[in-house]
Parts: structure tokens; sequence; C-alpha cells
């Protein structure tokens, strides 16, 4: 992990772990050219190790004991503090920014502007080809005019002595502007017109025969509009970074989800070699999408540069909001229509969100509707509508969570009006093939999902009768919704894999941590594929200096990392059969013969004929043996659709007095493949769960239309659900490798989030006959 | 004006009050006594995550002013391990998942120190049906709604549920 | 922050004579205070802690003495409070988070201020009680959770206590002191609504202290209950908060304590309501009429509406809950 890494916590860790033990059977190499080729990772075939167990997360001693640095927890003599004044009008000019008051105020070291700024780069954001390594979302140059793009701009930057002095100092800065006409509401943007997104350059409408047509001569059908508010991720841990110069060579020690990215973007606007930057960030308190470059990184670099002082900026809750932006609001259409037996013949998904016109980015909310129901007849598209407001971002599913929304509520809505249970409707459509281009699902067990979501829930107590279970003064009711997330390996992943003569196993990944379970689950992988027990492998992320280029987004980063060390691991044993010597039980053995086991190698067809790493190298005279391996480009998709599936099952109750909402029981019901960890795993279900009843009931940006700037900017006026809102939550899963996966495992991070707000609304719209079609379901819509 | 107190004692140890009134107790911590395992979430009282347990009762940091605080006993994430050992409630946390990034964590598991010691002294809470009975617990919503002033945003509050419950199982009166 | 000096009083006497300087504030528990410095909502040159101050809670000729930096969990926890006024305790642990409760002060929730989001936003927004006179921005804006009894044009802003609520309710009186002696107030009549000046919130005159909150004796057969609406489950302000105590006499209501919490400036004593009740049937339809009744003072705005009914509701509840539970 870290440099500032206890190991003998670490080590602890592995104790505390339920072991049942390293693999025992040789496991050999991945061949080359796997992707694409079904069942080509022994672990997606059945295999028994570590992989599939409990493991422990190995981040938890550090992490219980307040040990686990943090990025505004690393000290340097002569730090100096940061604090940001922000803009209070949403686009014009700044006709005046008095900063006397704030320089002559005490402690202070520097107040940064426009006016005394160096000249920077442009931002290159993130590059949607994934040619560069681009990682911010909002392209504006950083504090290089006196423009304002948004209420909440960052317009100055106050150094000092201390925090106080600086948080002082930056509330006495007082700017005047001089406005500009601004589009402040969603519904001004939409007034204004939309465009289609476009991703890679491509509108990502979707037509497929004539849905209209067949949505009007359908037996029965809805048509409805659903609207879905701003939502801010709200990590835990604020956005922050420690940077200090040493000579050219920037450090900065970050909370990141892409570390070499924030190095290369930060190379590019301040103009130097990125490789001169070396960005860590061994824990993130929290990312959710997040965790990217905005302009703190660059205005800490700059800020210490002029300074010749390290620097810490910290950003505060409000400047969160202020600054970082999250998903944006949205209104959409979903029509479907079906025969009188529930098939479903067309469906219609459209709907358009705000983002800004400096830095559009998607959203891409009527992809939820491409990949699921079989229907003959498809039209799908995604609107912009362009704000002057703080850029939006990706934020857990990018699209989904809200699309679902509206997608699984129609679909519930259908199930009504049709007279049928709303999971009949849904394994009536099911499909083998993705509606969508035809190809075949490379693992798709949806149904059996379903079957045993409602078998465990107790669905055959729900009463299809809307109002009609109550108690006292709550009325009860069930609902609930399909899950699904695509599988994604991203191009670029590598690794380094150091074996030592102890015979232990270490490798490097510039991935990241975020509470997932990373170097947990990433050990098991290793130790596997190098038959080591756990305690003798470590895996070491969070730092650009290390192989690949990884983001921890879209579900994708423990894909990307598996293809990496696979292709390590394949390398080191190649390595280490040239290393072999006569005499050797290894000695003519080639790769295709040879699996890994019992600390070392062994002919598959003869598993006594085994020599121990510690041997190998001894004999052949070597300290250690370093090998690195690149991910192969994700071929995998290329012949079949990858995705996860399941649902989500949910009790609520409604008082009919206050119309507030209690949800009582949940249960995910998850088909992604292999479950690599089922400990770090249920609490990813959980916690997209957790996050999507948040969305379902409490959470929402509420933004000023007047003047575009967020009201809520805070943790007590924006309500993420607190201990009482979550009931204890139920999970299974199919556990069924996915034969083109490494590891048999598709990403799991984004998946059980997107069904938990239509669960809930269509439970609510069970216990009380009322529909809701937007978010949050607050209690005065169902007074 | 009294002069009570002196230094405040941190896990055991004095720690000078700083000069500037407006440090707060957590800025104390973090930034002057070197202890980051307190952890600042939203410096305004909305979050929970720099709870620390002074006189045994679980605060929030973020609002205390640390020249309020001369002479009072605070102990934070950092002293409730005995030497290498962590606490029950540290070891259960690991074993229930109580927790994914981890940021929250000293919070919660102060807080839930803290208010063990309120269920123990028969403090009732907002969902307590008899709110003249002597004896309090865990049971039913009480947990959940006593640790609501801890947030958890990626959603690890089963875990933190049933790490509390079990650490203290047969605690309550 | 701006700079401020600290001092610690030793006792009534000295805290109000260090208060006597201009621009001196008192800190309690800090639990709002502080957040209001951070903020430069607050900008004081001096705190006067007062947190050494009596917190003692004993009886008081069959009533209650409560120091006023008891803390709000010392309160909620008390026998006496729990026995006699269990609508207090419930009250108080409606509010905020266990950690809260343990700082905050009974004399600091008193006088905290209000959460809405435009008072806070310094930089951001105009607001007629940090700079009288210069408009108030919530009118126009969001403002799903401001007041729709009791309001001004100048201010719509909400007192965002749960324990004042019962203390309105109980009939407390608050005891003062300032520089020209003691004095006592009735909690209904401590807070003032904004009219043409909302920036002053009480009655308190400059340097006055809270030294304490006295109860009456509980009356004979009545039940009380607190019930608090909110967005989320818990740690979340009202959205409307009932504190109610009520006796009832075959069939009849004999005595009708009523407050409002999340509607109004001020705790908000329901006398309309309770005028209504007494004498009337202990009926839900006699309740929602008494309900109805108080709120038809009531002057929602755009976004607030909702709370008109959701008030009427949630107190015809109540009481018939309280009716309900005395029937079992």
């Amino acid at each position: 992990m870290s440099d500032a890494h206890d190991a003998k916590l670490v080590e602890e860790g592995a104790a505390l772990a339920r072991r049942p033990g390293r693999t025992t059977t040789p496991v050999p190499a991945v061949p080359e050219n796997w992707a694409g080729v079904a069942h080509a990772d022994p672990l997606s075939r059945g295999h028994r190790g570590y992989v599939g167990t409990p493991l422990a997360r190995l981040d938890g001693p550090v992490k219980v004991r307040g040990r686990a640095p943090f990025a505004a927890e690393y000290g340097y003599d002569d730090l100096a503090y940061a604090a940001l004044a922000y803009s209070t009008i949403p686009k014009g000019r700044m006709t005046g920014l008095d900063t006397a008051a704030a320089e002559a105020s005490p402690g202070v070291v520097l107040v940064l502007t426009h006016r005394n700024a160096p000249r920077l780069n442009p931002q290159p954001g993130y590059d949607m080809s994934l040619r560069d390594p681009g990682i911010g979302f909002e392209r504006l140059p950083v504090m290089q005019d006196d423009r304002v793009h948004w209420n909440g701009q960052p317009i100055a930057l106050v150094l000092a002595e201390t925090q106080e002095q600086a948080d002082h100092a930056a509330s006495l800065i007082h700017a005047t502007y001089a406005a500009e006409p601004a589009v402040t509401s969603f519904a001004a943007a939409l007034a204004a017109g939309t465009r289609p997104l476009e991703i890679f350059g491509r509108r990502i409408r979707v037509e497929l025969g004539d849905a209209e047509q067949a949505l009007a001569a359908s037996a029965v059908s809805v048509d409805e509009t659903y609207r879905t508010p701003p939502h801010h991720h709200n990590t835990i841990e604020p956005h922050a970074v420690t940077v200090a110069w040493h000579g050219d060579e920037l450090r900065v020690h970050d909370s990141t989800q892409g570390v070499l990215h924030t190095a290369w973007t930060l190379g590019q606007i301040l103009g130097i070699d990125p490789a001169r930057i070396r960005v860590t960030s061994p824990f993130v308190g929290g990312g959710f999408g997040v965790k990217v470059l905005w302009q703190h990184h660059v205005l800490a670099a700059v800020a210490s540069r002029t300074a010749g002082r390290p620097v810490r900026l910290a950003l505060s809750r409000e400047g969160v909001f202020r600054m970082t932006g999250g998903r944006p609001p949205a209104e959409q259409r979903v029509a479907v229509g079906a025969d009188e037996d529930g098939r479903i013949r067309a469906i219609v998904h459209t709907g358009a969100y705000a983002t800004t016109r400096h830095s559009p980015w998607p959203e891409p909310l009527s992809m939820a509707s491409q990949n699921h129901y079989a229907s003959d007849a498809f039209v799908l598209d995604t609107s912009m509508a362009y704000a002057d407001l703080v850029q939006n971002c990706s934020m857990r599913t990018p699209g989904s969570t809200i699309g679902f929304f509206a997608l699984e509520s129609a679909v519930d809505e259908l199930a009504g009006k049709l007279g049928m249970d709303p999971i009949e409707l849904r394994l009536r459509n099911e499909t083998a093939t993705n509606p969508i281009g035809g190809k075949p699902f490379s693992s798709r067990h949806a149904a059996e999902a379903w079957r045993a979501g409602a078998e465990r829930f107790g669905w055959s107590r729900r009463s299809p009768v809307p109002g009609s279970v109550r108690d006292g003064e709550w009325l009860a009711g069930m609902g609930c919704a399909m899950v699904s997330h695509h599988y994604q390996r991203r191009p670029g992943g590598a690794a380094r894999i150091r074996l030592t003569a102890d015979g232990r196993a270490r490798a490097e990944v510039a991935a990241h941590e975020m509470g997932m379970g990373t170097a947990t689950v990433q050990s098991q992988i290793l130790a596997d594929r190098l038959g080591l027990d756990i305690d003798r492998v470590s895996v070491g992320y969070g730092d650009s200096a290390m192989p690949g280029r990884f983001l921890a987004v879209g579900s994708s980063q423990s894909a990307g990392i598996g293809g990496a060390l696979l292709a390590a691991t394949r390398n080191l044993m190649d390595e280490l059969l040239k290393l072999v010597r006569d005499g050797s039980p290894l000695a003519g053995l080639t790769l295709a013969e040879v699996g890994a086991v019992n600390g070392g190698l062994a002919a598959l067809d003869d598993p006594s004929r085994h020599e121990s790493y510690e041997s190998v190298l001894a004999r052949a005279g070597r300290a250690e043996l370093v090998v690195e391996g690149s991910g192969e480009p994700p071929a995998e998709m290329a012949n079949v659709s990858m995705f996860s599936f399941g649902a989500i099952f949910c009790e609520v109750r409604v008082s009919s007095v206050t119309g507030e909402t209690r949800v009582s029981r949940i249960l995910g019901s998850i088909d992604c493949g292999r479950v690599l960890n089922p400990r770090t795993a249920a609490s990813q279900f959980r916690g997209g769960i957790v996050m999507g009843l948040g969305a379902a009931l409490t959470e929402e940006t509420v933004f000023d239309d007047r003047n575009g700037r967020i009201v809520n900017a805070s943790l007590g006026d924006y309500h993420v659900p607190a201990h009482l809102d979550v009931p204890p939550i139920d999970l299974i899963w199919t556990d069924i490798p996915d034969p083109y996966a490494p590891a048999g495992a598709r990403g799991i991070g984004e998946l059980s989030s997107t069904g938990v707000a239509p669960a809930v609304a269509n439970a609510i719209h069970n216990a009380t006959g009322r529909r809701i079609r937007d978010l949050p379901i607050t209690p005065e819509k169902l007074l | 004006m009294t002069e009570d107190g002196g230094p405040v004692r941190i896990n055991g140890s004095p720690v000078a009050l700083p000069d500037d009134p407006r440090v707060s107790l957590l800025d104390l911590l973090r930034e002057q006594a070197g202890l980051h395992g307190t952890k600042k979430g939203c410096d305004q009282g909305a979050c929970g995550a720099c709870t620390v347990l002074v006189d045994g009762q679980r605060v929030l940091s973020c609002l205390a002013l640390a020249v309020q605080y001369a002479g009072r006993e605070v102990v934070t994430i950092e002293g409730l391990s005995e030497g290498d050992t962590p606490h029950p409630l540290q070891r259960a946390f690991v074993e229930h998942e109580g927790f994914q990034c981890g940021y929250c964590t000293p919070g919660q598991i102060c807080s839930a120190l803290g208010m063990m010691a309120e269920v123990e002294r028969g403090v009732p809470s907002y969902v307590t049906a008899d709110l003249g009975a002597a004896t309090a617990g865990l049971d039913g919503d009480e947990l959940r709604e006593r640790m609501s002033g801890n947030l958890c945003r990626c959603g690890a509050y089963n875990g933190i549920a049933d790490a509390v419950a079990e650490t203290f199982a047969g605690r309550t009166r | 922050m701006i700079p401020f000096t600290y001092a610690r009083a030793g006792d009534e006497e000295d805290a109000v004579r260090l208060a006597g300087t201009a621009g001196s504030t008192y800190l309690g528990g800090g639990t709002n205070l502080v957040d209001l410095l951070r903020r430069t909502v607050e900008r004081p040159s001096a705190l006067v802690d007062v947190t050494g101050l009596s917190s003692s809670i004993e009886d008081s000729g069959g009533g209650l003495m409560i120091g006023a930096a008891a803390r709000n969990t010392a309160v909620a926890e008390h026998r006496l409070v729990r026995t006699r006024y269990p609508v207090l305790s419930r009250a108080i642990l409606a509010g905020a988070s266990g950690q809260i409760r343990n700082m905050a002060t009974v004399g600091g929730n008193l006088l905290q201020r209000t959460r809405c989001p435009y008072f806070y936003d310094v930089a951001g927004y105009r607001c007629n009680k940090r700079n009288p006179g210069e408009g108030c921005d919530a009118v126009g804006g969001p403002h799903r959770g401001h007041a729709i009894l009791g309001a001004s044009p100048a201010c719509i802003a909400v007192h965002p206590s749960d324990m004042c609520v019962a203390l309105a309710a109980l009939d407390a009186d608050v005891h003062l002191r300032g520089a020209g002696g003691s004095r006592l107030v009735p909690l209904t009549g401590l807070h003032r609504l904004p009219g043409t000046h909302p920036e002053i919130e009480t009655v308190l005159a400059p340097g006055e202290l809270i030294t304490g909150v006295q109860l009456p004796a509980p009356v004979t057969g009545e039940r009380s209950a607190y019930r608090k609406v909110r967005d989320r489950a818990s740690y979340a302000f009202a959205l409307v908060s009932v504190a109610a105590l009520l006796g009832v006499q075959d069939g009849v209501v004999t005595s009708a304590r009523l407050a409002l919490g999340g509607v109004a400036p001020k705790p908000w004593r329901a006398y309309t309501a309770e005028r209504s009740l007494i004498g009337g049937p202990a009926t839900a339809t006699a309740f929602r009429a008494a309900a109805e009744a108080e709120l038809a003072a009531a002057t929602p705005l755009r976004d607030n509406g909702f709370k008109v009914e959701l008030a009427v509701r949630t107190i015809t509840a109540v009481l018939d809950g309280l009716v309900r539970e005395e029937r079992a």
C-alpha cells in the first residue's frame, strides 16, 4: 500500500481474516489472447482457493485505529494552509476584487487571484477517446481571467500560517461584478432548447423499428414523465490535497480515483512533464465519481509554487458543493407498450438533463432501457440542456440511477394496467440476446435472480391491491425493480510483480482503494494465481509511479487490474521457467505445462514435479524477479454482451398521517458473475442500496433558480440517509462465473444502486396507491 | 474568571491549549497534537466524523472550541487500543465490515462507545417507548436511532450496527 | 471566524460583568455558536463561557428548576423530567444527535438561531437578520422549510428548537439576569416575532444572561406527547413538530396545551387550538377542527403550503393518540 503503511497492522489484518487455505491444484497461466475466449481463465472455471472466500479486508486494522492517512493528513515543515473564496453570481465579469483586507490579515502568506496567478495551459479534461489520461470534468481556465462561469466558482485563494487565519482572510475578500444574462434553472435550460448527447463523437440515439407506431398499436401502454433532481456525492471526506514542490518536481498527496490521470492532467495544465509529478492516494474517503481533478488541485499546486511552501488545501463542506458538481437534474419520458399477455412491443425512453456549455458531460439516462427487455421496437435518446451551473459529473451509476427510476417505474405501472404481477411481467420479457444489436449475453441469469429473490423476500405475500395493507396509521407495501450494469474493462491496465527470494510476491498497480476492498480482493486473486498463502502476497496501489492506467470508475477497476495481473503472472511464470536449472523437477516444462501451487510451480499433469519459488530463485542466484504485464485490449466484449443483472425487493411503510416513508425491509438478488469476496462484495451492494435509498427518499441538491446558487450546501440540509433510515439489507447472489471476465467476475460497484429508487417508488405505490414520478419522495408528495 | 484545569489531556497526555481561541478541539487534535484519526467531514456538526469522548461522553470536536476543554480528559480513536491490541469494538468493525472507505469509522467507533455509556446509564432515546423505564437497550430501532448522528456515505450502516450489537451484547440493563 | 477573546465566567455576576463589554457574546456548548462563528454569521469580539454556571436540575415546589448550563442530555435523562415532563424528554431526544445533546446547554438551546440557509450564506444572500433592512432572499427563493405562522415579509425563518416547543407547551418560565438585576419571563414571551426587526429575536436586553428555566408542577391527569415530522428518520430538523398535553374527563377535554415547531419564527404556542379544544369533545373531528382553527392564520408561500395540512394532520393524530392511550 502506501509508504506510510504499517506493515504490522497489515499482517494482523491477514491474521484476522478467515483463511480457508490456498489453492491445492496447480493453476495454469492464462494464455495470451484470452480476451474473447470463453473460460480461458482458470479462475472462471470453478477454481477453489482464496477467491470466493470472505477474507476480512486487509485495510481494516489501520482504518479502525484511525491510522490510515488521508490526503489532508500529511505534514510538512513550513506547511501553509489554503482557503478559497467563491463567486456569488452565475455569470459575468469581476469588475473589482478587493483583496487588501485579506492581504493585511494576520498570518496571510499569499492571496492568489486571476491578477497574480501564473499563466496556465487549458485543462485538457477527460478524453472520451481514452487516448490521453485526462481526468477533469470541467475544462475552464483556472483563475486566468476575470470571468465568472457559475455561482460558486473559486475567485481567490488565501494562503496563511494556520487554517483559522486562512479561513478568516478568505471571508474578507470582496468582489464586485458586472453580471451577464445566465441560464440558472433546468426549466430555463430546457426552454432554450436541447442538443443530442454524443459520446465518442456519436449520438447515443437508438432506433429499432417504429416504436411510436408500435406503442400506439399496443393493447396496453403507459406513457409518463419522470423528474429527478440534482444530487451530490457527499463523500464524508471532503476533497483535499497536500502538495509540495521539490525543485521542479511536484508531490501531491491526494484523494483521487485516478492517480496517474491526475498527474498527467496537472502536468498538462502546469506545463511540466507528468513524470515529474507524483500523485499518491493510499486511502480515499469515499469517491462515487467525484474524486477527480477539480480546480483545487491546480490552485494548490500554483499557490505552493508561488509561495515556495508546501500547501494543504482541504475543501470545506460548502466548498465541495460550490465547486464540485454532481448528478444533474433530468426530465424523462418513458413509454412502454405491450400485448395483453404482457409481451413488450415498444419502449420509448427519451429525456434531457442539464450540463454546461463549456464542458458538456454525459448523463446517458436513456441507455438504461437499452439492453434488457425483449421489445420489438425502441426509441432511446438523451439530450443536453445547457445551464450556467456548477459542472455536472459522474455519480455512482451515471445515467442508470435516474434512467432506471423512469424505466422501472413505468414497467411497474404497465404491470398494474395489465393486472399482472410485476415480476411475471419481467420474466415474460426475458431475453438471451441483447435486444439492441442481437449479441448473446456472456452470462445472464436474471430470471434466476428474480425467482430466488421473490422466494426469499416472500413476494407471494404481497397484496396486489394498492393501499390494502394497513397497520394503524401506517400503510405497508412491497415493490421491486431490476438492477443492471454493464461490464467494462478499460484499456491501459498494467501491473508489476516482484517475487523475492523469501517466496513472497508483491504486485503493484496504479489503482485505487476507496473502500471497495481493492487490495484485499486482488491479494486473493494474486495468491491463487501464484499458489501462495495470502500472507505471502501484497498488492500496492494508489501511486502514480506504479504501472497501469487505471480509473476507479464505471465498476471497471477490478476487471482492469484482473486483466493486468493475469498477464503479469503469466510473464512471471514464463520468466521463472527460464531460470529453471537442470536437475529441477520443472526442467524441460513449458509455460503451458505448468501451474502455480504450494508456493511454486508444478507440472499440471504431475503435481509432484514441483519446485518452490525460493528454490528456483536460489538456484538461479537471484534475490528477486521483477516482471510487468499489460492487460490485453478488452476484446472480451467483441462478440458477447456483458452485463450484470439482479433485482431489488423492498417493503415500505408510509404514514397516512404525515406522508413519511420508512423502508422496513430490502433485499438485493444479484447476478454479477463470480463473487470474489462475499464480504467486501456485500458491502458494495449494501452501499449502493443505501445511496439508492437516499435518491429515493431524501436527497436533492437545491439550486436557487434565480441565481444558480446551491441553497442547501451542507450535510445538515442535504439529507443523506442516516442509520435509522437504513434497515437490515438482505443479499443473495447467483455466483455463476462469467466465462469471459477475468476471474469470472463482472464489476459490482454500481450495480445495486440502479434499481433502488424505482423499487421504493413501486413499493410506495403498492402501499398507498399513489404513483410518485418525481424524486425525492418527500412527505408532502404523499399527503 | 476561573482558572480551572490547565492543559487538556488527550489519551492520557497533557496537550497545551492553543493561543488562538478559534482553534477547535478537532483542529487541535489534527494540526497540533498530530492525531489525525479524528476526521473532519463537515466542520459544522452535521456528520459525526469528528466524534471523540470527553470525560467518557461523546461530543463533536468540530463544534468544540479547544479552550473550553481545559482540564478535561479527551479520548480519541488512537487512545482506544491497549498497546497494539485493538479494542473489541475495533475488531468487530473489521469482522462485520463496519466501514468501506474508513473515513467516518473513528467517529462511528467513538460514538458507539459513548452511546453504550449512555445506554448503561439508562438514558432513553426518541424511540424509547417508555421514558419512565429505568433501563435502556439496543433493541428494535434503538441502536440505529442512537447512532444516527454518525453518517456513513459508503452505507456500511448494517455492519456498524452488527459490530456494535455484538460487542455490547448483554451489556444493557 | 473573526478573531475574538475568550473568558470563562466563574459565576453569574462574573458572567454579566464580562459580557458588559460591547461585542461580547455568551458561549454555552458551542453547538450552534461555533458554527455561526465559522460562517462569520456571528462576529463577536469576545466570548464569555458560561458552561461553568449552574447546571443543577432540582425539584422546586412540585415543579422543576433547571440551570441554564445543564446539558440537553442531562435534562432528557433526569428522572424528574422523565416522570413529570416526559414531553420535554421526548422533545430534547428528538433534536440533533447524541453527541450534540451532550454538548448543548439549555440556555444555548433557547437562544439557538434559525437554520435558514440564506441566513447562513453570508457571501451569497441578503438577510434582514444579519444586515437589518437589506432584504430577505428566502422569500423569493426555495423556501420549503420556512415559516407558515408568525412570519413577516422581512423574515420567514423558523426557530429550529425541539426543546423549546415542549417548554412552550409546559408553560415554562425563563430566569434572566442582567446588569440591572434578575427577572422572569415566560418562555412564550422570550422570543419575538420578526415583524420589521427580525434581527431582534428575543426580549433579552444586551448582556442579559439566561440563568435557568423553571417548570410549573405538572397538571394532574394530563397525558403528553411530542411528535416530530422530518425528511429523514433521524438527525434532521422538523418540518412540523407537535408538543401536546391533554386532559380528558368523560370524553370532554378539560385541559389542552399545544405547541408547534418547524412552522414559525418562535416556538408556537397554539392558543387558538387550545381554546377550541377545551370544553369540547375529545374526538378526532374536534381535534382536526381545533388544528384547522390554529392554522387558519397560516400564510404559506409558494413552496411550504404543505406544512399547513401536515400540521393539521399531525396535531390531530397526536391528540387522537393521547386519547387512545388514555383508553388503553
